[in-house]
């Protein structure tokens, strides 16, 4: 049950998306959201469905996982929609009552809806194909012009690898801490909110506990292992930008040309406020 | 009467992901009401996940389990009772108390039965008991107590369930010697006691050959074998083939043997040993004491 939840699951491959340097995967990830918000025109739009299609082709993850990555959002793409749809003035199509449907209600809802939908799934993609290590060294190195301002970029990156690192732990000891207690007849399925918020409480005991224990245990690990954060530290594996990594770039960059492009001279058929 | 009965059992893990496991692969078993059974298997060979079957904790993906001869699966009111029916202890079942004293948490299982305060309290002193608790352990708070004893409470807290079926996954891990002792002589001191069905998960082949009176070998997914512990130990080449050891008394006697000397190849435990060497000694007219 717990394991269904992959926001920030890797997903191991051997793709181009995957070898990629992760610093140039953040970028151009920062570039897909900002292509996704800058395309005022549904059109626009329209230019990242063969751009998701493609990277998600090409890194082999397969159809189901971007579904998984859309459920947990599902509720929230369906509240702004019907907010939306009728909350804005404009022509109206449908009546009832106070309540109504305006054909410019209509589109933002659907482009909304389009929007936050590519933007999960997008983002889902790169965590899907870095690994978490990658991704906070990446961010390590993004943000390092940052130590300059006395931002300790490395301990708060640090935190991060290790915050990431221990999700998968803490979800698989929840579900052994679970098991336990059903095994002593908790019943976590049925009656009201109050019974069920009490009967988390023999599961959250446990997970504080063993989360405090866990964190004394690596802090000494640490330790042991002479660790004193960011200064002078050297890395095994250097990050390198490669041609693979200028293509994907040029890529993105085409796409984001190609939706500023249509912003300024297609038709604009639908115009969105 | 069929206590546990697994039929075509098989369970996969994370269907769909390049995670994908089968941890039990159509397993077939049926283990006799009153018997206790070690189960052994090297480190994923689906020991863990085949005894979460058992009460209702994981879904088959397919095939059967029945306890008492009941489905498991085939009514969903079933299930929550045959939890209590059949008590499981996990591994390092100490890291999950939860409660502010010791008496409260092993209250919490005979709680969850809905049973009167009276037949609670009488239980959980019965439980508390068996473990070897002293009563005034009862009244502390469990996060102050030592891992050994941390160990017995949560035990405690399925033994005061009654179960008719017990189940201990690898008990004894991480105890000293003398507390590896002590837990499994409470187990060994429970089961004759009540006559009821006990599963003992272990990696230690002296503690399965000493307490255990049949052994279930698990090996990649599947059975191997389920005997008597003398037949299965006599076994000893296809048991180290699939990674795992026979007991060291075993291992001598099967060198003796090789080296030509009469004795029996179903030797696991010292005193049998002992028996063995005397009576071997006694044949050939060597004198001793």
């Amino acid at each position: 049950m717990l394991k269904d939840i992959t926001i920030g699951q890797y997903f191991p491959g051997q793709s181009i998306l995957h070898e990629m340097d992760p610093r140039m995967k953040i970028v151009l990830t920062t570039v897909y959201i900002i292509m996704l918000f800058a395309a005022s025109n549904p059109l626009g739009l329209c230019v990242s469905i063969p751009f998701l299609v493609l990277a998600y082709g090409v890194s082999r993850i397969p159809a189901v996982m971007i579904l998984r990555s859309l459920k947990p959002v599902l509720p929230i793409i369906i509240f702004t929609s019907l907010l939306n749809m009728f909350f804005i003035d404009g022509q109206v199509l449908w009546q009832l009552g106070f309540l109504k449907i305006t054909l410019q209600g209509l589109t933002t809802a659907i482009v909304m809806s389009i929007r936050i939908l590519f933007l999960i799934a997008g983002t889902s993609l790169l965590t899907y194909t870095t690994s978490p290590i990658a991704l906070t060294d990446g961010i390590e190195r993004l943000f390092s012009p940052l130590k300059r301002l006395k931002l300790p970029v490395h301990e708060l990156a640090m935190m991060m690898t290790i915050a990431l690192r221990f999700i998968p732990t803490l979800v698989e000891e929840t579900d052994k801490i679970m098991s336990a207690q059903k095994a002593r007849g908790a019943d976590m399925e049925s009656g009201g909110l109050t019974r069920r918020a009490k009967a988390l409480i023999p599961i959250l005991i446990p997970l504080f506990v063993s989360a405090f224990r866990r964190a004394d245990e690596l802090a000494l690990a640490m330790e042991c292992r002479c660790y004193r954060g960011g200064e002078g530290r050297t890395r095994m594996k250097q990050l390198k930008i490669h041609s693979r990594d200028i293509f994907c770039a040029i890529f993105v960059g085409v796409c984001f040309a190609a939706v500023i492009a249509i912003n300024l001279w297609a038709p604009v058929v639908l115009t969105m406020r | 009467m069929i206590a546990i009965k697994a039929q075509e059992l098989t369970y996969t893990y994370s269907v769909g992901t390049p995670f994908e496991k089968t941890a039990v692969d159509h397993i077939n078993l049926e283990i006799e009401q009153g018997e206790f059974v070690g189960v052994i298997g090297h480190t994923g060979s689906g020991k863990s996940t085949l005894i979460q079957h058992f009460n209702g904790l994981l879904k088959p993906t397919s095939g059967k389990i029945y306890i008492n001869g009941t489905d498991l699966w085939a009514e969903d009111t079933v299930r929550r009772a045959y939890r209590v029916k059949v008590g499981l202890v996990c591994q390092y079942p100490e890291f999950r108390l939860f409660e502010e004293t010791v008496y409260k948490d092993i209250a919490f299982g005979p709680g969850n039965m809905g049973l009167s305060p009276a037949e609670i309290d009488q239980r959980v002193r019965q439980a508390a008991a068996a473990v070897g608790l002293k009563p005034k352990t009862l009244d502390s708070s469990p996060f102050e107590l030592s891992g050994g004893q941390k160990r017995r409470v949560a035990i405690a807290g399925v033994l005061a369930m009654e179960p008719d079926i017990l189940i201990l996954d690898e008990p004894t891990a991480g105890l000293d010697p003398k507390g590896r002792e002590q837990i499994l002589s409470l187990i060994k001191a429970y089961h004759k006691q009540r006559r009821n069905t006990i599963l003992l998960v272990s990696h230690s082949m002296e503690d399965i050959a000493k307490y255990a009176k049949k052994v279930l070998v698990l090996s990649k997914a599947g059975v191997v074998m389920y005997d008597d512990v003398a037949n299965v130990f006599s076994r000893a080449k296809e048991i180290e083939k699939i990674g795992l050891s026979v007991p060291q008394i075993t291992r001598v006697f099967e060198l003796l043997r090789d080296q030509g000397y009469p004795v029996s190849d179903s030797i696991y435990t010292l005193e049998y040993a002992k028996q063995e060497l005397l009576r071997m000694l006694e044949e050939r007219g060597v004198p001793h004491a």
